[in-house]
């Protein structure tokens, strides 16, 4: 069978998110005492931007982006590992700066630039220079973590292209590593800067 | 407890764009309502199923509320202006470095680049009893779980408790009081209530189950920092077991403004105030008396921290707040150089 389980487990996921959302269109702010528009309230079926794609999806009013990615867009990239603002692994940009996935409501990005480790790499599937940097240095050890920190950096040297180590070790210290691997790390990352003004 | 990672519970969610939509919801809603800023304390609660408002009404899409702006030569903070935003803004860097210090200090990065100033200022405590959702004063019921023989209380009160030992997490509270910032909160019935940093947190003395005087429907909406220190001598200091995430232990937020140099210097006139050691930031109203007009100097540091430390009660496991705290005061009265850290 060339459809990996993985795979087929994704389309279903996605293909449920589309075939649902109809029933919930007119719902909208429905327990509002019968006034379906109250100022300020929202629809669940919503566009984001992610990865430069304008993605409808049906997204609760409870769901945190990172199970929108995840579950109904099947970007898995993007790690879920303590959903309480206390790891770094759920790691995005919004925007181009660094938030926690777990951490933000998925109706709070409408509108908004969301980018995940997928789509880092270039359409033509060349590596971003932070990801030439970690497979040369070789950075990691289960990688879990990878994206995270990957995403993080990204972030960041966008405010301080030039880091020292100390400065990019702060500006990445929102992330744990359970395989307490940071020295290789930092080291990747700092080669990732390094090639990013190279680049 | 173990961690549930289901999604949240249901609740509705609203977006209003202006404070007036804003609080019309919370009105509407009532006791079922609950602000959401940055959503760093919130989701906590909401996640864990402690609290289970009906309703959430997100504060992010109003502009009014973000932005820092010059006022009356001073600066006026937008309730929903990032902690990141706080830190890298000019004018704090240049003449109130101790906002930056304490901002900076707080949580990680990512968490500084959502969590706001007004969540910040207006979050709930640590307690982690409290926040497992065991039924104690704070939450309406009627014993402190973590002031019992058997209880885990390294990071609770040594000053001011009154049945609750629960200390305040936010790291900007001190450095604002020490500026003597003042909080502007629009009421629920529209009127415009402007109250001192140092009233805005309020002990279990005054209300054991909140931490502000933030009433239901009310909003803090901006946060106006005063020319009067601007430029002054401070210091920050915070001292936590991890430094990113890791909550203060204790901490210290001094502004001090001196005549004459260096081992001549008196002290002219000073606000001192420490976090982690009450349900309150406290500004030690008494040590600034007793120091003002002296030299700064380490006896008169000396004086300051025994001074500080008057009347406090250390609980079964955090009696090494007591040392901590002397030393921070010291260190924020005559600096770090040429002293040393005593126990
Ligand atoms: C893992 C972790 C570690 C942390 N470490 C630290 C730390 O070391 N130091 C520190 O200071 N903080 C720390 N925090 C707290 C974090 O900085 C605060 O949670 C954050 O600043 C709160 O801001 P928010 O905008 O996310 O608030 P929210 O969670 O959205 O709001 C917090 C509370 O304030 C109320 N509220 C918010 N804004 C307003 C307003 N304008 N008017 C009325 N009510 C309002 C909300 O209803 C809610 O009850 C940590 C948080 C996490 C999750
Ligand atoms: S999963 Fe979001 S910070 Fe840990
Ligand atoms: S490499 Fe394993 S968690 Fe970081």
């Amino acid at each position: 069978m060339s459809l990996s389980r993985r795979t087929f487990i994704k389309g279903v996921i996605a293909g449920g998110a589309v075939a649902s959302s109809s029933a919930y269109l007119f719902r909208g702010g429905g327990s509002l005492l019968g006034q379906t528009s109250a100022p300020g309230s929202v629809e669940r079926l919503i566009t984001l931007v992610v990865n430069g794609q304008q993605r409808r999806v049906d997204a609760l009013r409870q769901e945190t982006l990172a199970m929108t990615l995840r579950y109904k867009l099947g970007l898995t990239g993007t790690k879920l590992g303590c959903d309480r603002a206390e790891c770094g692994a759920c790691t995005v940009l919004i925007d181009d700066v660094p938030h926690y996935a777990c951490s933000v409501l998925t109706h709070s990005v409408r509108g908004r630039q969301v980018r995940t480790i997928e789509g880092l790499a270039s359409p033509t599937g060349e590596l971003h220079p932070i990801q030439r940097a970690v497979v040369d240095e070789q950075g990691f050890q289960c990688a879990f973590c990878l994206p995270g920190f990957v995403m993080a950096a990204t972030g960041f040297l966008k405010t301080n292209p030039n880091p020292t180590r100390e400065e990019l070790a702060h500006g990445i210290s929102g992330n744990l590593c359970r395989c307490q691997d940071y020295d290789k790390i930092l080291t990747a990352l700092m080669r990732g800067a390094e090639y990013m003004r190279g680049a | 407890m173990a961690v549930i990672r289901d999604p949240m519970p249901a609740f509705e969610l609203f977006q209003p764009t202006s404070v007036a939509d804003a609080q019309a919801l919370l009105d509407r809603y009532g006791a079922g309502a609950w602000v959401l800023a940055g959503g760093l304390d919130s989701f906590d609660w909401l996640k864990d199923r402690i609290k289970r408002p009906a309703a959430l009404v997100d504060l992010g899409g109003v502009a009014e509320l973000k932005g820092i702006r010059e006022r009356d030569g001073g600066l006026e903070i937008g309730a929903m202006t990032t902690l990141t935003e706080v830190v890298h803004h000019p004018i704090v860097r240049e003449r109130y470095s101790i906002l930056l210090e304490a901002a900076e200090s707080a949580a990680s990065p990512q968490i500084r680049n959502q969590g706001t100033i007004g969540g910040n200022v207006s979050q709930d405590t640590r307690c982690w009893y409290y926040r497992a959702g065991w039924p104690c004063y704070r939450a309406g019921g009627n014993i402190c779980y973590a002031d019992t023989p058997e209880s885990i209380n390294r990071e609770h009160a040594i000053l001011q408790a009154d049945r609750c030992v629960a200390v305040s997490p936010s790291d900007t509270a001190p450095a604002l009081i020490a500026l003597d910032a003042q909080m502007v909160i629009r009421t629920s019935d529209g009127d415009e209530r402007v109250v001192p940093a140092q009233d805005y947190f309020v002990g279990p003395a005054i209300d054991i189950t909140r931490m502000t005087v933030l009433q239901p429907g009310d909003l803090l909406t901006t946060i106006r920092i005063p020319a009067t220190w601007a430029g002054a001598r401070f210091y920050f200091e915070k001292v936590r077991d991890r430094q990113v995430w890791d909550f203060a232990l204790v901490s210290v937020a001094s502004a001090m403004v001196v005549k004459g140099e260096d081992n001549g210097a008196i002290i002219e006139r000073i606000r001192l105030v420490v976090n982690g050691v009450a349900a309150r930031p406290l500004r030690l109203e008494a040590v600034e008396a007793l120091v003002q007009g002296r030299p700064r100097n380490e006896s008169t540091a000396v004086i300051a921290s025994n001074r500080a430390i008057e009347g406090a009660q250390p609980l079964r496991f955090n009696a090494y707040k007591l040392p901590l705290m002397k030393n921070l005061v010291k260190r924020a009265i005559r600096g770090v150089e040429g002293g040393t850290w005593t126990s």
